[in-house]
């Protein structure tokens, strides 16, 4: 059973230019797959309707596991299971422990995050990418169109849309998955 | 859709096209390495098997190979210490502060910029690390671990401690900050390369693919990070200043540390982007993306945190008058007329009035006089280091305790050690890695190229 998908891909060289194709491709009622760039192109997840990230989130939930783990540690050490007097001042002075847990603050929210994102965008060393297109990385933006999301329109007319909206090539592709 | 004024300097030279920026960046990974490349290899792994001795021998020996005495306990070691973490301010602070502000000339620089960062604070670390004596030993004293394994928990009323947490949060948090920059490029070679390099190069892209929704993510999570980054810098040297102003010690004592540290962090670590850049800008052939402007650009942030050192150290001096406190006073004017007198008007010298030297646009945008004076910044803000740390320590509070500082071979040869050690990595990363970011630069292309005249 080899299950494959055919993609028509839409290849523009222009950013502006798929920016407006995409609304007009959308407009056209064509389901689009996803969009590939060289580089990151701004207004790009709003018209394809994308959610906004929630990894701010995660990286602030990640920053105050940092921050009480952080005062956690230091209180109970001095504080709890060996007091100790340090320069006569408090067994546990909050204006010392700042620094710490700053550091700690922002080491966990940072990981985090970007742990976070590695994990979501399923970005691994082993992964292999399956590229549509290698000029993806180099200077073309493609947009991906899966047939079979499509199917109450041809081929043919999807070509005609994505023509019509400025891409510069039209090409077919047959993907194993 | 990013709109630019046209009256704006371009910062791409050349008309280059998207697919140019691939070209000219992959070229240097892709070709073999240069003569000049070899040569600049050569010397690095020279000055790092020489400096390697040194380090054997205060391993084996230990640190009473320096010329630390009882009165000078701390100099070239934390002098050094200081100096590489100064360094090791700009690359974040370009690529993070820079970002936030939506200084697009940052792009061509970022790449290189943090690198340098990442490497320089390494140089840093190997200071404190070899200081220990015993650094197998180090985690036991420097991490906070069971009692079962030393002694008692660490002490988390010290400055020293607080600089093990900056410092090692500042590198991993730089480190991830370049990795995520570098794996959209390394994607880039990925496509182009074939065989074992496209192996390891698909290894290190993480099979990035480009797709709007990652692209999305990644935007949101650079400016996250950009935004933990930046209070990150202004903490690590703000901390290390603390290593001092906490202390009693007469010219240390001094409220004025944090923000005077950092802003001369960010001088000495604009001067040496701004000395390797110069460099690699030649060697790489990389004109078209770090142009006068950038140049121009960068020499204006050297002449404002220059001109904010300068007010520090003038402020130093009256804030020590004023004070009234005899031993306070004594500190400052033994540093202008003391046995270390010329530390003192090197350091004037270099980092007062140098930077100032960029009033004028015919030297902010000479590379011949930029080049001279970034390397004259960071001489000065050795000494400035030396200055407080040697001056102020070797008059102690018992006049029969008095001594000088003479440094041994050995000082010179740790110090030697981390410039082998840091030039051999960035020779290292700037032939097999991207040194420009090209993803950045490929999205300023459309609206920040200077056009072709038609």
């Amino acid at each position: 059973m080899s299950d494959s998908r055919n993609f028509v891909l839409g290849v523009f060289d222009d950013e502006d230019v798929l920016l407006s194709a995409v609304r007009k491709v959308r407009g056209a009622g064509v389901k689009i797959d996803e969009v590939y760039s060289p580089f990151p192109v701004h207004g790009l997840d709003d018209e394809l309707g994308y959610k906004r990230s929630r990894l701010p989130i995660a990286a602030f939930m990640f920053g105050i596991l940092g921050t009480s783990l952080a005062l956690t540690m230091q209180f109970w050490m001095l504080g709890v299971d060996w007091p100790m007097i340090i320069g006569g001042k408090d067994f546990t002075p909050l204006p010392d422990f700042i620094p710490v847990t700053f550091e700690l603050t922002v080491l966990l929210a940072a990981f985090g995050m970007v742990g976070t994102f590695l994990v979501s965008s399923d970005l691994k060393p082993w992964k292999d990418p399956k590229m549509l297109d290698l000029r993806i990385t180099d200077d073309k933006h493609i947009m991906a169109i899966d047939l079979g999301k499509n199917k109450s329109m041809d081929a043919q007319t999807i070509n005609g849309v994505l023509k019509d909206s400025g891409a510069v090539e039209v090409n077919d592709k047959e993907v194993e998955d | 859709m990013q709109v630019t004024s046209s009256v704006r300097t371009p910062l791409i030279t050349g008309g280059k096209t998207v697919h140019d920026v691939t070209e000219d960046i992959c070229r240097q990974v892709e070709g073999k390495p240069s003569k000049s490349w070899l040569l600049g290899m050569g010397m690095a792994l020279t000055a790092f098997g020489i400096g390697f001795i040194a380090v054997a021998a205060t391993l084996w020996e230990g640190i009473g190979m320096w010329g630390l005495n009882k009165t000078v306990g701390w100099a070239w070691d934390i002098t050094n210490f200081v100096w590489w973490v100064g360094i090791g301010h700009a690359g974040t602070l370009i690529s993070a502060v820079l970002l936030l502000f939506r200084q697009k000339w940052r792009m061509a620089i970022n790449r290189a910029a943090e690198a340098m960062t990442i490497f320089a604070v390494i140089c840093a670390a190997m200071f404190p690390v070899l200081h220990m004596g015993r650094p197998w030993l180090g985690a036991y004293w420097a991490l906070p671990l069971p009692n079962t394994f030393g002694s008692l928990w660490v002490n988390f009323n010290s400055p020293l401690l607080w600089d093990v947490f900056a410092i090692s949060t500042y590198f991993s948090v730089s480190l991830v900050f370049w990795y995520l920059g570098l794996v959209p490029d390394f994607a880039t070679i990925r496509d182009r390369a074939t065989g074992m390099r496209k192996k390891i190069y698909g290894a290190l892209s993480l099979g990035w693919d480009g797709a709007a929704r990652t692209w999305s993510r990644y935007e949101s999570v650079s400016l996250i990070l950009a935004g933990l980054a930046t209070p990150l810098v202004l903490s690590v040297h703000t901390i290390v200043s603390f290593d001092f102003a906490t202390s009693v010690i007469p010219g240390w004592h001094t409220t004025i540390f944090p923000p005077y540290f950092v802003a001369g962090a960010i001088f000495s670590g604009f001067a040496m982007v701004l000395t390797l850049m110069l460099v690699t800008r030649r060697l790489f052939k990389l004109e078209d993306y770090i142009t006068i402007e950038h140049i121009s650009l960068m020499n204006i942030v050297i002449t404002v945190t220059g001109s904010i050192v300068g007010i520090a150290y003038i402020t130093e001096f009256f804030v020590a008058w004023y004070s009234g406190v005899p031993a306070e006073q004594y500190a400052f004017f033994n540093r202008m007329q003391g046995p270390y007198w010329w530390a003192y008007w090197s350091m004037m010298t270099c980092n007062v009035i140098s930077p100032q030297l960029f009033w004028s646009k015919r030297i902010r945008t000479s590379i011949s006089a930029t080049f001279i004076i970034s390397i004259i910044v960071n001489i000065g803000m050795w000494f400035e280091r030396f200055v407080i740390i040697v001056t102020s320590l070797h008059r102690d509070y018992l006049p029969s305790s008095w001594s000088m500082f003479y440094p041994t071979v050995y000082d010179m040869g740790v110090y030697l050690f981390t410039f082998g050690l840091f030039f051999t990595a960035f020779l290292l990363f700037a032939k097999f890695f991207p040194v420009v970011n090209m993803a950045e630069i490929k999205s300023i292309v459309k609206s920040s190229s200077e056009k072709q005249t038609a």
